[in-house]
């Protein structure tokens, strides 16, 4: 190969190399976001077909108590469901990190293996679980002659709800954040040692500060996971459908507009307005996070 | 990269860095509390599995009869599965079928994508390569959901809602897995290496696909596994696609079976349990088999992700 035709076909690889992401990218990332963005502005009614409205299904949305209502009830979950989910992940990991633990191996995979577990089994499964009737911890409960935890009642659902989330993503949580403390060069922990610091003094000095990536990754995921949720209140829905309405999480919300009630234009605003405040709380996330870094 | 010489225990050159090889003297003290304490959460995450394995040997009378943390007096494992496998002419195996082509697909595919242009983000300079970089990592942020109803919409305006393509093409597209692989690519192939086969004669392509491909594999393994369990896992995307119960995959199988048993499962198709809980089991085996034999592979591609930020 000659020297030119080697420098030329060097400045084409580079758009060569990144064009069928980015192509893809345009076509399954911005253009449905576009086409969305095109349809809201409309609204279809059976006498008079589809007419141009311009903002009115945004200004509708702000304004709609059903999705006031879930948008509200992801964000009470996420400021519940979160800081317990994180707090669990991260003591599990200083724990396994710690070298205390016994059978850490097991414990470690054990707590993880709940990733692996498809959301709608892991939902089914808790859903038997928590049932009033048949549930193991309702015939516990007989057996013992205490109260039946109603945990599928309108009370207990948002937390049986978290429940099912944490169990599901502590584990991976945990992997993440023991993987950042495996990478933590051991001389800083001799160091440490050296001039006296105890165990406990060690966490908060040198691991904390040493996860703060980790501990922003996985705090973004959770707004991201939180703020979206649809799987498990979908699917809980059928043993309690007076509790779960089609209006309970946001998610659910756009869902039911979309498909049920058969609304695209109005589907398409909320859909893009949630998207819209997720990513709003994700920065706003890591803004406040990165700015206590700063003093 | 610095080394990780044992013995060379100087605080201040080594706060960089970043690879550990922490080896701890055999003699160390264990703590029985906090090992009874990891135990016990251990039990909690273990739970509902070991309820899913005891209830798929049990029949509908037993699983509504008997406690539910104990196995009854006759186990009948293998007739549950025979039955799962057959019910409805064999949709179940369908199902399986559709799942591993859904997620090994959308797997490979986008861990290839990511893979192509992060080489290209991390080893290239051209026009608009910040600006291309940024914006597909400003879409980190948007959730794969709400995506989910525009690009259901668009689908069924060009015909492709109710096909396999409709799962597998916006999984192709992985933003995350794009930033992974070109924080990967920057260290993993080394620019003199890619000099020194120009300087040999060989091609942009056959650098990629020869030297770099080889480099970039742990990073690729990641992606593999994180769009693997995704897909796998993914619910909503196939729920709203598919109307056709020979193309689901088996979170949306299963979901299906489990609303004909609404109501407690006590009614007329109250067989249909059984059929969901040992659907469910059979259906995370191979998943919590793979994330076993894998071990390795997922734990330090993990660290990657947290770790080079």
């Amino acid at each position: 190969m000659s020297v030119i035709t080697a420098r030329s076909s060097r400045r084409t690889a580079g758009p060569l190399f990144v064009a069928p992401f980015l192509l893809l990218f345009v076509l399954l990332f911005l253009a449905p976001l576009g086409y969305a963005a095109y349809l809201s502005l409309f609204e279809h009614k059976l006498i008079g077909g589809t007419t141009f409205v311009g903002l009115d299904n945004y200004v509708t949305a702000v304004k709609d108590p059903q999705l006031i209502h879930g948008v509200l009830r992801v964000a009470t979950f996420f400021l519940i469901q979160v800081p317990v989910m994180l707090v669990l992940a991260l003591l599990f990991a200083l724990a396994l990190d710690s070298g205390l633990v016994r059978l850490a191996r097991v414990v470690r995979l054990g707590i993880f293996v709940p990733y692996a577990v498809p959301s709608v089994v892991a939902s089914l499964m808790w859903g038997y679980l928590y049932g009033p009737d048949y549930g193991p911890f309702a015939q516990l409960s007989k057996a013992l002659h205490v109260p039946v935890p109603h945990f599928l009642s309108s009370g207990w659902m948002l937390g049986s709800l978290a429940n099912i989330v944490t169990w599901e993503f502590v584990g991976y949580n945990m992997i993440i954040l023991y993987a950042a403390l495996r990478a933590i060069p051991h001389e800083l922990y001799e160091a440490a040692a050296v001039d006296g610091a105890g165990a406990w003094r060690t966490a908060w000095s040198i691991k904390l500060p040493a996860l703060r990536p980790a501990l922003m990754l996985t705090l973004v995921f959770s707004v991201i996971g939180s703020f979206q949720l649809f799987n498990e209140p979908n699917l809980l829905q059928r043993l309690a459908p007076a509790v779960i309405d089609s209006a309970y999480t946001a998610n659910l919300y756009a869902y039911s507009l979309a498909f049920i009630s058969q609304q695209i234009n109005y589907a398409a605003a909320v859909s893009f307005l949630l998207g819209l405040v997720i990513v709003i709380v994700s920065y706003a996330v890591l803004l406040t996070a990165n700015r206590r870094r700063t003093p | 990269m610095t080394t990780t010489a044992p013995a060379a225990p100087t605080v201040a050159a080594t706060g960089r860095a970043r690879t550990a090889t922490r080896r701890r003297s055999p003699a160390r003290r264990r703590s029985t509390p906090l090992t009874i304490a990891m135990l016990a959460a251990l039990a909690y995450f273990l739970l509902p599995l070991f309820w899913l394995a005891v209830a798929s040997t049990k029949s509908t009378q037993d699983l509504f009869g008997t406690f539910g943390l104990w196995f009854s007096r006759a186990p009948q494992l293998l007739s549950n599965i025979r039955a799962t496998l057959t019910h409805d002419h064999g949709v179940f195996l369908h199902w399986m079928l559709n799942t591993m082509l859904y997620a090994v697909g959308s797997a490979v595919g986008a861990a290839m994508l990511a893979a192509a242009a992060g080489y290209g983000f991390a080893k290239f300079r051209f026009r608009g390569d910040r600006a291309g970089f940024n914006l597909v990592l400003g879409a980190i942020m948007v959730p794969t959901t709400a995506l989910a109803i525009p690009t259901y919409l668009l689908f069924a305006k060009v015909g492709l809602v109710n096909t396999p393509w409709a799962v597998i093409l916006p999984s192709l597209v992985s933003p995350f897995g794009l930033y992974l692989m070109r924080v990967y690519a920057q260290d993993a192939v080394p620019d003199s290496l890619i000099e020194a086969a120009r300087i040999d004669g060989a091609g942009e392509a056959q650098i990629f696909f020869r030297i770099a491909l080889r480099l970039l594999a742990p990073g690729l393994v990641t992606v593999v596994l994180f769009t693997l369990v995704s897909t796998w896992n993914n619910y909503f995307l196939p729920l709203i696609m598919l109307s056709d119960p020979s193309l689901y995959p088996i979170t949306v199988g299963l979901s299906s079976w489990a609303s004909q048993t609404a109501g407690g499962g006590s009614g007329a198709n109250s067989d249909t349990v059984v059929l969901v809980v040992t659907g469910s089991m059979l259906s995370i085996v191979p998943l919590v088999v793979a994330f076993l034999l894998l071990q390795r592979y997922w734990q330090s591609g993990l660290a990657t992700g947290s770790v080079k930020q």
